[in-house]
């Protein structure tokens, strides 16, 4: 059975000359959402893209929702071009819904022209037989419970569900980024909310066995399965850091080994970005939250970074964090108790607030552009679906 | 690369014959025993076979003998079963600190619900000692539960001591969970002065989710389940014939062999051992510390499982021992998770008094009679290389 979607895109709408290039992507997106269905039909007209799909409405919304730019889907009913079938659908469109003691009112489009009533009176007649023919509803044209929508174009549509999708921009439209993915609840959620403004993701994870055990690098694998519902596909990248690892905290100094770490995974993230095309690196950083995640820390870690580090949870509590996390569906994942980097590597007391003089002293010790190497000697690059 | 499973403790491999059999009945003798017909009076059979192999190895009555779907449910049925049908003789039930969580945190459940529990500690070797066990003894109890083999340091318990102890209360029942006793080392000969006790498949080179209780033929316990009625209605649902057809298997073999293997683990355990405490610096046995002399005589003032063996490596840390032994082939459990947290720590080494260097750093080594000496001696090399490398990342 063919079900009808009314896909409405938010910021997109917005764009100029470019808006094409938005639209276009976004058409392709859901083409891909949708590609386990059969006849799926995609057309676009002027700021809506109707969608044609045969498959089961649950399912089809429920893909539809995971579809960044798309800020609302309507499941609409289709009808004949005259004023009988036109109330007929409305009436049954209405008796889907829990109309009882709701206000409505009737919102009218008429591209098509050559449709003999105008706006206004098919509204008016739609509204009086809804009025007559269901109890319990009342009209309120200024803030309605229920708008039913009527769109009179080659064919006629009256819908009135409006499902909130997730809103910001189609996956690509805004390039590539390496998301640095651990174990954690912060990561994952970082990597979403850049996937939402249409930046691809190609996490890198840093599985340092025997420190860390194999099932650690599962659930980062699970994680990337989660945010892979957003985008279709994703290349993880899982680089052996046992050598690095051990480097560091045999010569480096224990109250900088946290600072030591993350600048060296920095150096490798930036590495694999450039064999990907990534042109930034994104962390689950949010300041004060770790010893690692002071101002001063990032300043330490920032500071070998030659290209931009987004970090959209910045500025979040974790609390906040978590939230997303749970709405987006890696909060169970992330909770399970494989820590991403053991805790053998965590010093008593790390140095909250390392100076970049200190930092450099104890890097010195090091041949730094052999032991990047040695991070990227061994780098598995795993397909998630 | 070589391959040594040293975590028999945890689950064994299942011996060929054992699988075989399951096979065979899977695919030819499939009846349910419940029914009329032939096929249902086949697998009958098959199950009374099995029965009777796993009663005389016990040196019980076959119809002494319940099947269930492990030692977990085993040891549930045998405390629950008991606490609930003796409620109206007494409220007080003692254990040990050193179980199971299938037996430990069934009590705590059942202290929840009202009863009185005491708990028995443990010595610095991981014996429980019978004079507390008196002395906790009241007229209101109506059950007590020791486990045969500790299954994380392999101290076996005084349970014929014990047996006599309780055997003064005539309203307290007796369950030992033997899970990692039965088929390793001879148990009580004819079960004397034990009202219950639990056993399970998959430790003794049988199927996963099979195993046994015992309970004497006077004791009244409630079932955990309703249902059909099979197993005398203690335990209803249709039964697992493979499971139980290869559990019998299984402990045919366990029990053919019960000395040869024995000692076969015993030289292993001693060889490990010897050599970790004396060529690995910095390491401390849990458990007990009897010199077993490696002449086989089974002696019987030996306490010690010939199968388990726990040490700790101070200054490493069991987990990441435990990895980087995997990457060598060589698979063994530790005491506790990887974690500075104290939930993850094992309560049977806490109860010992161990410290949490000692804890944090402690293996478990658990042996089968099928491996080799130069298993062990590999595994000890491995050792030697590995635990000197993990202590110059461990922060002390």
């Amino acid at each position: 059975m063919e079900n009808l979607y009314l896909i409405s895109f938010g910021e997109i709408a917005l764009k100029g000359e470019n808006r094409p290039f938005f639209e276009r992507i976004l058409i392709q997106k859901i083409k891909q959402a949708l590609r386990n269905f059969e006849n799926i039909r995609v057309q676009k007209t002027h700021g809506r893209i109707y969608c044609l799909v045969d498959g089961p409405r649950e399912e089809v919304i429920d893909r539809l929702k995971k579809v960044f730019g798309i800020v609302a889907i309507s499941p609409a009913h289709e009808c004949e071009l005259n004023m009988d079938s036109i109330k007929a659908t409305a009436l049954s469109v209405m008796k889907e819904t829990d109309y009882r003691g709701k206000t409505f009112k009737v919102e009218t489009r008429r591209p098509n022209k050559s449709f003999p009533l105008k706006s206004p009176d098919v509204s008016r007649e739609v509204g009086a037989h809804l009025l007559t023919n269901l109890e319990g509803l009342k009209v309120d044209v200024h803030h309605p419970d229920i708008e039913v929508e009527v769109e009179i174009r080659e064919r006629g549509f009256v819908y009135c569900e409006r499902i909130p999708g997730p809103g910001g921009l189609p996956l690509g439209c805004n390039g590539r980024a390496v998301l640095l993915l651990s174990g954690g609840i912060d990561s994952p959620v970082a990597g979403y909310m850049m996937m939402k403004r249409g930046v691809e993701i190609e996490p890198v994870y840093f599985h340092s066995f025997p420190f860390t055990s194999d099932r650690a690098r599962e659930k980062v694998i699970d994680l990337c399965k989660v945010l892979a519902e957003y985008s279709g596909r994703m290349r993880l990248h899982v680089v052996n850091f046992t050598d690095v690892l051990k480097e560091l905290g045999e010569k480096g100094p224990d109250e900088l080994l946290t600072i030591l770490m993350r600048r060296m995974m920095v150096r490798i993230s930036q590495e694999i970005a450039a064999r990907v095309g990534a042109k930034a690196l994104i962390t689950g950083e949010s300041v004060g939250q770790v010893a690692s995640q002071t101002m001063e820390a990032l300043i330490a870690t920032n500071e070998v970074a030659k290209m931009p580090v987004f970090r959209p949870v910045i500025g979040f509590d974790k609390v906040e964090i978590m939230d997303l996390a749970k709405k987006i569906g890696t909060y169970d994942i992330s909770i399970e108790p494989y820590a991403d980097c053991c805790t053998v590597f965590v010093p008593e007391h790390p140095k909250t607030r390392p100076e970049l003089e200190g930092v450099h002293e104890a890097e010195e010790k090091f041949d730094i552009e052999e032991l990047t190497k040695t991070g990227l000697r061994d780098v598995e690059v795993i397909e998630v679906v | 690369m070589r391959e040594v499973y040293l975590d028999n403790s945890a689950t064994t491999k299942v011996l060929d014959r054992v699988a075989q059999t399951m096979y065979d009945v899977m695919t030819k003798y499939y009846g349910n025993p419940s029914s009329l017909h032939r096929k249902g009076i086949e697998a009958e059979k098959l199950i009374r076979k099995a029965r009777e192999i796993i009663a005389q190895a016990l040196g019980v009555k076959p119809g002494e003998i319940y099947f269930t779907s492990g030692g977990t449910e085993s040891n549930n049925l045998a405390i629950k079963g008991a606490a609930y049908s003796m409620r109206r003789l007494g409220n007080h039930l003692i254990t040990t600190a050193i179980e199971h969580p299938s037996v430990l945190d069934t009590f705590k459940q059942l202290e929840k619900e009202g009863f009185c529990v005491t708990y028995l500690s443990a010595d610095g070797e991981g014996f429980v000692d019978t004079g507390a066990l008196q002395k906790a003894l009241r007229p209101d109890t109506i059950l007590v539960s020791i486990m045969y083999v500790n299954n994380e340091v392999g101290s076996i318990q005084p349970i014929e001591e014990a047996a006599a102890c309780i055997h003064q209360n005539k309203n307290t029942l007796f369950h030992v969970d033997a899970v990692q006793a039965f088929g390793k080392i001879p148990l009580v000969p004819g079960l004397k002065g034990i009202d219950m006790l639990s056993i399970s498949g998959h430790k003794i080179y049988g199927p996963k989710g099979i195993g046994a209780l015992f309970v004497k033929e006077k004791v009244r316990i409630n079932p955990l389940f309703n249902g059909g009625g099979q197993e005398q209605n203690i335990r209803s649902g249709t039964e697992n014939m493979p499971g139980i057809v290869g559990l019998g298997t299984a402990v045919e073999e366990a029990f053919e062999n019960l000395s040869s293997w024995r000692k076969i683990m015993r030289d292993l355990k001693k060889r490990l051992k010897d050599r970790i405490l004396q060529e690995i610096p910095d390491t401390v046995l849990n458990g007990p510390d009897t010199d077993m002399n490696g002449s086989g005589s089974s002696s019987d003032t030996i306490n010690e499982a010939p199968h388990i063996l726990n040490i700790s490596f101070l200054g490493t840390r069991g987990e990441i021992l435990l990895h980087t032994l995997e990457s060598h082939g060589i698979y063994v459990s530790t005491g506790s998770a990887c974690s500075s947290h104290k939930e993850g720590r094992s309560h049977v080494l806490s109860a010992m008094g161990k410290s949490p260097e000692e804890i944090d750093g402690a293996i478990r080594f658990s042996l089968s009679p099928f491996l080799s000496m130069e298993d062990i001696d590999y595994t000890v090399e491995v050792l030697k290389k590995e635990v000197a490398e993990i202590r110059k990342f461990v922060r002390r």
